[in-house]
């Protein structure tokens, strides 16, 4: 009897990432959920620039490079010419919430009808540990090598909060995949971002609180510690928006 | 619609896309070519199509990108600064192969410019204009009657390539108007086995993808790009020739500058001039070979241009400076008036007439 395998919709293909490093959990996750929900054969993924660059290769459905920032304007050219087909976007920190800031809140707010996975890891990884959008006050980087400050150059970007206040999005939630408790819910949540573009509800954001040992500079082990002391403090972990469930009165 | 209608020449445009079969408009407003995302809007909501104004250029070009992955006839348009705005995602739809059309209907630059005609985006189109080792297909209409026939035209090449492809025009073309007519368009449907269709769990999954780590793979992709381009420059490189048969000298310009030019060419001739006009119809592929041959022919070479003076660059080189090529330029949103192209043809012709 199997009892545990790789989810079909992931490819042979390793892994290139680096040791500790959550994409790979999260990978996993989003492969889980077309797996179940079996919309492997009309999604198509759009991977982002930055770690997740070479996505494509993981994921079995037909996958797409965007530039950078762009993933959810290709993803949006991609649903409005094949409405029937599952279109997911892929992006990280530097992507979504710094150079396609514009991309991520214009689609939030035609509620185009995708599914978009953030992966919020507080710093570029890609690039070898720059300051990202969302690094904390105070955090040490390649580019604030004195710590964030946060008079110099603002604070980070809670993209949840800020995507929530608008009418367009349907569902905008945030997790973490730091423990075994966060990551199964991170699985419901991710499925259900999927769900709703299956039943034609629109724009559905999960934000996924992450970690990078490499970049971080500790040991896979104190960055989860870290993704609990520190990021999720700045980063509380919810649904921010469901419109479905509020219609019906569940929220 | 096979009767002559009088149409704007950025109406034009729109109309013959969809005839083209392209029921995808992503775009941002800017004079002087809004016309066409006006007519795009009103169209595709009737016909099944999308249009969609994006919050930028950016957006407009990427979402370009994801419709064209996903296999279906695709354009964007807009005017010199949008276009600027567009060079990184024209970049990756090069990079990653993908067939396209780009409208640019020219105004003055550099900077926001002006809104009157210009075509000092010669450079932009034809060098590449975003990062990296590539070309567009470049097509300069000279009427309205043209903005159509080559919107179709650019849609076909694009397809058959695989590539992006671009209408040069500029702010006179894109509003002027004159009849026009649509002979029956055929809306060719070309096989897209490598669009993001969805596997249906039929076959191995796709990939649209301008990213190679490896230099060699790199270098090969390139090196086969541009084995494609020779056989664009051998096959498609379109240009008019206009009076050329017994002349001593010849006028280059393309567009609204052809149509100037032709009209000091014939006043020209009228004071006993032998003067033609090579019109390039393609600005990438340059007609190479025409000028080459001209240069055997002729004493002299003029280039009418709205710019500083782009294009002759290409035609010095393509003559490889046999000839004295002198310019007659405007800038700025000025057009060149027939004299003032009659009194560079005299000037080239000798003396002081």
């Amino acid at each position: 009897m199997i009892v545990f395998e790789k989810p079909k919709s992931l490819t042979d293909v390793p892994l290139h990432y680096c040791p500790g490093c959550t994409h790979g959990i999260i990978h996993r996750l989003v492969a889980e959920a077309i797996d179940e929900l079996g919309i492997e054969g009309r999604t198509v993924g759009v991977a982002p620039v930055g770690c997740a660059v070479m996505a494509y290769d993981y994921f079995t459905c037909d996958m797409v490079e965007a530039a950078h920032g762009r993933a959810p304007a290709v993803a949006t050219g991609l649903k409005r010419a094949t409405p029937d087909n599952i279109i997911f976007t892929y992006q990280g920190d530097g992507d979504l919430a710094s150079i396609g800031t514009a991309e991520t809140i214009h689609a939030a707010t035609r509620n185009e009808n995708i599914t978009v996975i953030f992966v919020n890891n507080a710093i570029y990884g890609m690039t070898g540990g720059q300051m990202a959008p969302t690094s904390l006050p105070g955090q040490v980087t390649q580019t604030s090598p004195y710590g964030r400050d946060v008079k110099t150059v603002g604070y980070p970007i809670r993209m949840c909060e800020m995507l929530a206040t608008m009418e367009g999005p349907e569902y905008i939630a945030r997790v973490a995949v730091n423990n075994v408790k966060n990551v199964r819910n991170a699985k419901k949540v991710i499925q259900k971002a999927f769900e709703n573009q299956v039943n034609g509800l629109g724009f559905s954001l999960v934000e996924v609180v992450s970690s990078c040992p490499t970049n971080w500079g500790m040991t896979p082990q104190k960055a989860l510690e870290w993704v609990n002391d520190k990021m999720i403090p700045y980063y509380p972990l919810g649904v921010y928006k469901d419109r479905s469930a509020a219609k019906e009165g569940k929220e | 619609m096979s009767e002559k209608v009088l149409m704007k020449g950025n109406e034009a445009i729109a109309e013959a896309a969809i005839l083209s079969g392209c029921r995808h408009y992503f775009g941002y407003p800017i004079t002087p070519q809004t016309e066409i995302a006006a007519y795009m809007a009103k169209r595709m909501p009737k016909i099944g199509g999308t249009f969609l104004q994006a919050e930028s250029e950016i957006a407009a070009i990427n979402m370009v990108y994801g419709t064209s992955g996903a296999g279906y006839r695709v354009m964007t348009s807009s005017s010199s600064p949008g276009v600027s705005l567009k060079q990184e995602g024209i970049s990756y739809i090069a990079g990653a192969d993908l067939p396209c059309l780009i409208v640019n209907v020219q105004r003055g630059g550099p900077g926001l410019g002006g809104i009157q005609p210009s075509q000092s985006d010669y450079f932009q189109a034809t060098k590449g204009g975003g990062h990296g080792d590539y070309h567009l297909i470049v097509l300069a209409p000279a009427s309205v009657q043209e903005m159509a026939n080559m919107t179709v035209r650019a849609f076909d090449l694009a397809d058959k390539y695989r590539m992006p492809a671009m209408l040069l025009a500029d702010g006179t073309m894109g509003q002027m108007m004159e009849p026009v007519e649509f002979p029956d368009i055929k809306a060719n449907k070309v096989e897209k086995p490598w669009a993001v269709t969805g596997t249906q769990m039929k076959r191995k999954h796709n990939i649209i993808n301008s990213l190679y780590l490896n230099p060699e793979e790199l270098e090969k992709k390139n090196e086969e790009r541009f084995a494609r381009y020779a056989e664009i420059e051998e096959k498609e490189t379109l240009y008019e020739s206009f009076m050329m048969d017994d002349a001593e000298y010849c006028v280059a310009a393309f567009g609204i500058a052809a149509r100037v030019s032709k009209n000091a060419i014939v006043e020209a001739r009228a004071q006993g001039i032998k003067v033609g006009l090579i019109r390039p119809i393609t600005l990438w592929p340059f007609p190479k070979k025409a000028f080459d041959e001209a240069a055997d022919k002729v004493k002299g070479f003029i280039t009418v241009e709205l710019s500083m003076g782009q294009m002759i660059e290409d035609v010095e080189l393509a003559t490889k400076c046999r000839r004295p090529v002198i310019p007659c330029n405007r800038t700025g949103g000025m057009i060149p008036s027939p004299d003032q192209v009659l009194s560079a043809i005299k000037k080239i012709a000798g003396g002081d007439q």
